[in-house]
């Protein structure tokens, strides 16, 4: 075989790939639309119901046209289960969760990520094997330990670490700081070395290192890692319903369950109540994508 | 000179420059703290009771008073959970099912999702946004959104078949204990893949474009090219997305206790260790050797992450 031979075989070769193209083209546009659709349809599907009256279903049933779309079910929702309190209440587990975690990892990221001891490796994988232990691995012990261990009253009216916001609180930090330690410390990695050499020069001591120079430059990470602790601590379920008692302290998302029996009589307010209940996340979300996937891939890579 | 005895030292290298470095008392105290406190958080939290799991499993302690009163009993929770202790083999199996339809179904699926919208294809931030909305939802939301698509009689699927419960081919999806958990992993399924999506998303980013052409204009089919040269190239994240599927059917748990808490076809295994916490079949044994039989299963995992994590950042 000449090689005149062989390069016509690859023109023809890439001719024939230039027509196929379009046609598979058309195929995977038909497909991803297909998929789309598919995908947002239990979504859509929730919107539609939440927006139906009830007596409107009821007669027509829920696949038919609406005669009325409104709020209604969301309204009802809205006071009966007094939302507003879950609310707050996943308000005050989950700001004071993310600043901890975030405090605390970055911490221990700069230590790792700008020193070298011997205990770096270590270090790391006792942070970040944490993360990685499903929950349940913890929850035996650790529902006897918060029985016993002793908060001052005006920090938990239980006196215990049991059914107490601190509680909750403090096991989010303690899952969730292994993942933003592993991100952040490849993230300072990235930092020339030569920035906080020249900071000790001028005779900055460590603190002001950490504060002053490594993490405003860490800004990004600790954004993409804020965007999805929130939405991570935000819809936790199973700590607060194991380590709370009293209904009404619970987050939202724990809160669901128990609010479901009493207040989701139909399909119309569960849809409503659960949209509702999504809504901060999908917010976040649609503000915060870039963010949100940032932080996603920068633990799944190197950073 | 002066100025070059000055900077001899310094030029010794990095080894040296970085033992003359020294660090004040107050910079040690502040180092220690910083590296003192997320321990003893993630200690206390995480590894201590990790450990009391483990010990508590070869103990026969009720969870009342001190656990000086717990007695050692070897194996025995295990040998009772293995034998007699009945949702422990269903549990166990529909973890495996779990296991085997993301890593089978969903993540395959995000993996496609992945591999088509990387082509510079139009619309593709619009269809990556659509495919990764489930994943901000929470599992209990999705457990509520598709019970009005499975409910007996007011849900959309049985509405669209007009089948209602007073039917002889009617089908209670998720009451039905032969399939609900095949339509739970749907919805579940449904939050993988666009989680898989976006990992597969950036680990196909890094894959040379150039690669992919010399492999197509070989005359490679699409599914050769990928197979042979695309996929080989996803090492790195094909780890992490293993182990972000063991782990995520390992801790499964929000969805199942939202729909029927965990019963008549829905067991698992962690269901099981919340069983033995609350309520009146309470037994810090059973619970705590259910706990070790999931760390075994997830050491594994773990293992090869964190490895696989340290490799990385060596190179």
């Amino acid at each position: 075989m000449t090689s005149a031979t062989a390069t016509a075989a690859r023109s023809v070769a890439v001719a024939r790939r230039r027509r196929r193209l379009r046609l598979p083209r058309v195929g995977l546009h038909f497909f991803l639309v297909t998929t789309a659709v598919l995908w947002l349809l239990p979504v859509l599907w929730a919107l539609y119901t939440s927006l139906r009256p009830y007596s409107d279903t009821s007669e027509h049933g829920y696949v038919s046209w609406p005669s009325t779309l409104n709020f209604h079910n969301y309204t009802t929702f809205w006071t009966n289960a007094d939302l507003p309190h879950y609310f707050f209440n996943s308000l005050i587990i989950t700001l004071p969760a993310i600043v901890v975690t975030l405090f605390l990892a970055s911490s221990v990221a700069f230590v790792i990520a700008r020193f070298s001891y011997w205990f770096n490796v270590p270090l790391l994988i006792f942070f970040m094997a944490a993360n990685l232990l499903p929950a349940q691995v913890v929850l035996t012990p650790l529902y006897h330990m918060y029985l016993r261990m002793p908060l001052p009253t005006w920090l938990s009216d239980s006196g215990l670490f049991y059914d107490s916001y601190i509680g909750i609180i403090a096991i989010n930090v303690a899952f969730q700081t292994g993942f933003c330690t592993f991100v952040l410390a490849n993230y300072m990695k990235t930092i020339p070395k030569t920035l906080g050499e020249a900071a000790r020069v001028d005779g900055a001591g460590v603190l002001r290192q950490y504060f002053g120079i490594i993490l405003p430059l860490c800004r990004p990470a600790l954004a993409a890692l804020a965007t999805l602790q929130f939405t991570w601590v935000y819809n936790d379920f199973l700590w607060a319903v194991v380590l709370m008692k009293s209904g009404g302290k619970q987050p939202i998302t724990s809160a669901l369950s128990a609010l479901q029996s009493q207040f989701f009589v139909d399909n119309n307010l569960i849809a409503a109540g659960s949209l509702m209940v999504a809504i901060p996340t999908i917010v976040v979300y649609a503000l915060l994508q870039r963010h949100f996937i940032n932080g996603l891939t920068l633990g799944a890579s190197k950073g | 000179m002066a100025i070059d005895i000055a900077q001899a030292p310094q030029m010794g290298g990095a080894r040296r420059r970085r033992r003359a470095v020294r660090l004040s008392v107050g910079d040690r105290v502040a180092m220690t703290l910083m590296v003192g406190v997320p321990m003893i958080v993630v200690g206390g939290l995480v590894w201590f009771p990790t450990v009391a799991s483990m010990l508590l499993s070869f103990t026969n302690w009720d969870g009342f008073g001190g656990v000086s009163s717990a007695k050692w009993v070897g194996l025995q929770n295990y040998d009772q959970i293995t034998h007699i202790y009945p949702p422990f083999w269903p549990a166990f199996r529909h973890n495996l099912y779990w296991l085997a339809f993301l890593a089978l179904v969903a993540t395959p699926f995000g993996l496609l999702l992945a591999y088509q919208l990387d082509k510079r294809i139009r619309g593709t931030r619009v269809y990556q946004s659509i495919f990764f909305l489930p994943v901000v939802l929470s599992l209990v939301i999705i457990g509520f959104i598709w019970q009005l698509i499975y409910a007996p009689d007011q849900g959309l699927i049985n509405s669209l078949t007009h089948h209602t419960s007073s039917d002889k081919h009617f089908i209670d999806w998720l009451g039905d204990p032969r399939i609900n958990l095949w339509a739970i992993l749907v919805a579940v399924g449904w939050r993988h893949a666009g989680y898989i999506m976006i990992l597969y998303l950036a680990g196909l980013k890094a894959v040379s474009p150039s690669l992919r052409e010399a492999a197509a204009i070989d005359g490679a089919s699409e599914w050769h090219a990928f197979r042979t040269v695309v996929f080989p190239a996803l090492k790195p994240i094909n780890i992490v997305v293993v182990v972000v599927t063991v782990i995520e059917a390992l801790r499964a748990f929000d969805i199942v206790f939202i729909v029927n808490k965990g019963r008549n076809g829905l067991e698992l295994l962690s269901v099981l260790v919340y069983d033995n916490i609350v309520g009146e079949a309470s037994r810090v044994g059973y619970g705590s050797a259910l706990a070790v039989i999931l760390l075994l299963i997830s050491v594994g995992p773990i293992v090869v992450f964190v490895w696989n994590s340290f490799k990385q950042v060596e190179t």
